[in-house]
């Protein structure tokens, strides 16, 4: 094979790696559970571990391999297996706790920073274990480090389950307050989602779907730096060009995750499953959505026209992300993390972006309200409510949308809180002071919409 | 595309230029035997860039050990070289 590589082309993708922070955000082994069913607690658990333990044995022996053959960073490693509460239904036990016990054990032991899974999918109502998984939630996200839970409460097929969605208001609120000392920091590795996907590879909603195979290996790929560079070295070009020049950058982005899951896959001796193309931003400086959405020209992220430039954004990532890789799945998109990207954090700090922006926001990007701050004080049915509007977004426009919020015990509105590493530090911020508790508390399911008459 | 196990790799040599950057370079690879089969170098924003393809199929150490004895003549030298695996530019840039 002759050598067709040129210089310029191998110096963009050093400059990319070295200069533009870009780097394969996380390798997620999915592994499937369902054989670790058991009537005893104690069995469960204790298959949980050996299986989880056996399974990803070499998986951050392989990452650290494939990273220094490459020259890509892969910043994390990470396990999601299959919704704890389908696992553990057969269990003659009060609450799972010791499940997630058991998972935190597990990823310590293999060194992976996070285990995806403590979850259950009630988008239609709850069985037994789905039930006991939900109230088991605040003192598992409290006693354990490394896992995180998400909970599915509605799909465009089913609706919303407002039963469930007025459960997770309070859910979230113990889990605040279990945590206090760590400024509410359970909440953050806990997500509400609407029309979840099966095979993310993204914390903290991450989980092995059921109808993954056994073990599977999927990728999440970043590079917000790399996005930001393009268009801040584009000031003039119509919107057009720009969006082919974002194409062209996320589909040589993407191809670092298809290389990068491929290989791992193969080395692990497991099927790949996709490629999230997904623009996750970090706290590090440059590697910001907000900061690509300005360098378009918005004075902040925020103002208006924020919500047309995170729509093109998005859609020429998957364009481009679509084209390169095999498959793609999980959430791919571009993730809006307050806490976690420096550009949205002084937005909100200089009044231009609030909780109503955000929202907005969450109608054309992937996830939705992502690593929120707000005050302490703030009530379970107004969590609830936030809840139910992000579901009815992604309800109605069949897509992914999710809620990661922290009322931050003893905090108000203006303060800040830190979390530290990845999940950066966040403003509190104010939320509406009108009450939805009636609305809450009516309870039930809002129905499936209809999609023949699209208005 | 398949992923295949190449066995070029890319060494880039990016640093203040100065006398013996590719006889350093060129040394360490000939010392474990991996065979040079391009050399191209620029002068970028005041710095001397060097890009080498070797192939390493005959080489008598392992990636990493190879990898770690290139950096370790970089820091020598006082440039950052780095070693890649082709594949990565193969995979970024060529369908």
């Amino acid at each position: 094979m002759p050598i067709s590589i040129t210089t310029e082309e191998i110096l963009e993708t050093i400059r990319m790696v070295e200069a533009e922070n870009l780097d394969i955000r996380t390798i997620t082994m999915g592994i499937s559970l369902r054989d670790c069913a058991h009537s005893d607690l104690k069995v469960t658990s204790r298959k949980i571990y050996d299986k989880v333990t056996q399974t990803a044995e070499n998986l951050l022996k392989v990452g650290e391999q494939i990273e220094a053959e490459y020259g890509i960073p892969i910043i994390n490693k990470r396990i999601s297996v299959t919704p704890i509460a389908i696992v553990a239904e057969a269990c003659e036990a009060e609450n799972y706790v010791d499940l997630a016990i058991s998972l935190d054990k597990a990823a310590k032991e293999v060194g992976v920073n996070f285990i995806g899974g403590f979850s259950a999918l009630v988008h239609k109502g709850m069985t037994k274990g789905d039930e006991k998984l939900i109230y088991s939630l605040p003192q598992s996200l409290a006693q354990t480090e490394r896992v995180c839970a998400s909970v599915n409460v509605a799909t465009t097929k089913a609706g919303i389950n407002m039963d469930a969605v007025k459960i997770m208001g309070r859910i979230i609120k113990e889990t605040a307050e279990l945590t206090k000392e760590e400024n509410g920091l359970g909440c953050a590795k806990l997500v509400v989602f609407c029309n979840v996907p099966e095979d993310n590879p993204f914390m903290a909603g991450a989980f092995h779907g059921i109808g993954e195979p056994e073990a599977v290996i999927n990728v999440g790929v970043s590079g917000p730096g790399v996005i930001l560079n393009v268009v801040k070295n584009n000031p003039d070009i119509t919107f057009g060009v720009l969006a082919s020049r974002i194409k062209e950058t996320a589909f040589k982005i993407t191809r670092m995750g298809e290389l990068v899951g491929k290989q791992a896959a193969r080395r692990l001796g497991l099927p790949f499953g996709i490629v999230d193309l997904s623009l996750a931003p970090t706290p590090a400086i440059g590697d910001s959505v907000a900061d690509i959405l300005e360098a378009m020209g918005l004075e902040r992220c925020g103002t208006h026209g924020t919500t047309a430039a995170l729509a093109m954004l998005n859609d020429a990532v998957k364009k481009g992300g679509a084209m390169a890789s095999s498959y793609v799945g999980g959430l791919s998109g571009a993730f809006i993390p307050v806490s976690e990207d420096a550009g949205m954090i002084r937005a909100v700090e200089d009044g231009a972006l609030d909780i109503n922006k955000l929202e907005a926001m969450t109608c054309v990007c992937s996830v939705g309200l992502d690593m929120i701050a707000v005050p302490g004080d703030t009530s379970a049915a107004t969590l609830s409510a936030i809840i139910a509007d992000e579901a009815a977004i992604g309800m109605i426009n069949k897509k992914t949308t999710a809620v990661r919020i922290i009322p931050v015990p003893g905090k108000q509105i203006g303060e800040m809180v830190i979390f530290g590493g990845l999940l950066g530090r966040a403003p509190i911020m104010p939320v509406n002071k009108f009450s939805s508790e009636s609305f809450i508390n009516r309870g039930g399911r809002i129905p499936a919409p209809i999609h023949a008459l699209n208005n | 595309m398949q992923v295949k196990g190449s066995t070029r790799i890319v060494v880039t040599v990016v640093g203040k230029d100065k006398v013996g950057i590719i006889a350093g370079v060129a040394n360490v690879l000939s010392e474990l035997n991996a065979n040079i089969l391009d050399i191209s170098q620029t002068i970028l924003q005041d710095f001397f860039t060097m890009i080498m393809i070797a192939d390493i199929a005959k080489c008598n150490v392992d990636f990493n050990t190879l990898k770690t004895r290139l950096e370790d003549k970089g820091q020598d030298i006082g440039v950052k070289i780095s070693a890649q695996h082709e594949d990565v530019f193969q995979f970024m840039h060529r369908i």
